[in-house]
């Protein structure tokens, strides 16, 4: 295992004081596997979703799909509350539409019915992203904007204030599309979010979503003009670490970041990674300083360094850096791995999955430390959720 | 009436639809209107808010190429084709 440290001061260090963390990090534990029956990893596939589904010993996978009739799910998520797994999907020939099942996968609806900027507004090429929240659903569109759902997905309607921020004129797209590819609701107040978009960057509302500030100051766009502009930036995924939601964590194609006041000031953790580029970041389940990236070979086809498979950990908030590929392939693994594609879940200790754009799923049920390869050719892997469902 | 063929992609998708129906309808726009009427959400899988018909879905009308205003007879057969695409 390689180790390095950034230069991150331990000033930073200090200034973060965990909240509520410790005291939970035991009544977690209690629950998470005593309680479950099953854990469920959610694969959103270029040919349909797929899921994998387990015992809490994480020990044997059996894999179910294609669903959602093999469209193309760009992210599937499960809602504890109502038990229901929404997919966000594209047909070549349908167009998009958020699939629902509220049997586990076993039997799907659709519906896009209101999911439209109107006759004369842009076509809605994708969804990219769904996520239930507060007894509502939002999904995420290419291009980007913002349609929540509160009737379980039958019916959709368009947060208009995002896309009237003044610099939606000016937002451009990334290589995936003009997307709209995060949600972050916060875990207690409902007129809280924030979203992440390639390439404006990340967006805060405190007033259900009509009104919109940019947070991505410190972040850098070293492919505009203007070096630290205050949007444009191209996030690849943000994260929110749990119990603590000023806390939050970006993978950006300009390197890694966090925050620890919901986004107003951003500072780069990307040092003592063997690149600052990536896709995906996901963050442990009850501990807010540890995460995951996957760094990718920037300039060389943006797949693993020198085709050696490996996710690095940060146990401090991205202070210092492990290197996890034990059980990975260390040799012509020139594979990468994109923005939804990795995922934890909360089992005691943390299972990490991740999912390759060539269709393989690894999983690893000892927080990173050896991995297993779960699934070898499945189509191309856009998102990997988890959902522990309990008996 | 119109015949109005259905391909199979699209009636997996809704549950009892069949693979032809017998519409009423004088123009393409308005059998995919009966369409939506009777299988609500129909028509967001063929047209696109513009509205035209999705750029992958093609439509014929006794043989012809057709869009949304194309008229259809009452003999006429309608043929809804998902388009060659994918990969």
């Amino acid at each position: 295992m390689y180790s390095s440290r950034s230069t991150c001061s331990h000033a930073c260090r200090a200034r973060y004081k965990p909240r509520r963390a410790e005291q939970h990090s035991g009544e977690a534990k209690e629950t998470a596997n005593a309680m479950s029956s099953k854990v469920l990893v959610l694969l959103g596939t270029k040919k349909g979703g797929f899921i994998l589904e387990s015992d809490p010993s994480r020990r044997a996978w059996h894999l179910r799909g294609p669903l959602c009739e093999g469209w193309s799910i760009l992210h599937m998520q499960y809602d504890p509350r109502s038990g229901t797994i929404y997919a966000a999907g594209v047909s070549e020939w349908y167009g998009p539409a958020v699939w629902k099942s509220t049997d586990l996968g076993a039997t799907w609806t659709h519906s896009s019915e209101g999911i439209t900027y109107g006759d004369g507004g842009p076509q809605i090429r994708k969804l990219w992203h769904v996520t239930a929240a507060h007894g509502a659903v939002y999904a995420g569109a290419d291009p980007a904007g913002l349609f929540r759902s509160d009737d379980g997905g039958l019916t959709w309607t368009h947060v208009e204030g995002l896309r009237e921020h003044p610099s939606c004129p000016s937002w451009g797209p990334g290589n995936g599309g003009l997307c709209l590819h995060t949600i972050v609701p916060h875990p207690h107040d409902p007129a809280q979010m924030w979203v992440a978009i390639s390439a404006a960057g990340t967006f805060y509302t405190a007033d259900g979503g009509k009104t919109w500030q940019p947070r991505n100051r410190g972040v850098r766009a070293d492919y505009l003009p203007e070096r630290y502009p205050e949007t444009g930036q191209c996030v690849h995924k943000l994260v929110m670490a749990p119990r603590d939601p000023m806390l939050l964590y970006q993978q950006n194609h300009c390197g890694v970041y966090r925050s620890y006041d919901g986004g107003e000031h951003w500072e780069e953790i990307s040092q003592g990674l063997p690149s600052d580029f990536g896709f995906p970041i996901a963050v442990h389940p009850r501990e807010p300083q540890t995460i995951w990236v996957i760094p990718l070979d920037a300039e060389g086809g943006r797949v693993m360094p020198e085709g050696k498979a490996a996710v690095w950990r940060s146990r401090d908030g991205g202070i210092t850096w492990q290197r996890q590929a034990t059980g990975l392939p260390h040799e012509h693994a020139f594979i990468g791995v994109l923005r939804e594609a990795l995922a934890v879940d909360t089992c005691e200790p943390a299972g990490v999955y991740f999912g390759t754009s060539t269709g393989q799923l690894f999983a690893s049920s000892d927080e990173g430390a050896t991995w297993k390869l779960q699934a070898a050719y499945l189509p191309p892997i856009w998102s990997v959720e988890t959902a522990v469902i309990e008996a | 009436m119109a015949r109005v063929y259905l391909p199979g992609s699209l009636i997996r998708l809704f549950p009892g639809a069949p693979r032809h129906v017998e519409v009423e309808a004088a123009t393409v726009g308005e059998a995919i209107a009966w369409l939506e009427a009777h299988w609500p959400g129909m028509s967001s899988r063929l047209c696109d808010t513009e509205p035209a018909l999705r750029p992958h879905i093609k439509v014929f009308v006794d043989g012809e190429p057709a869009t949304l205003c194309t008229p259809i007879a009452a003999a006429s057969e309608v043929l809804i084709v998902p388009a060659v695409s994918g990969g």
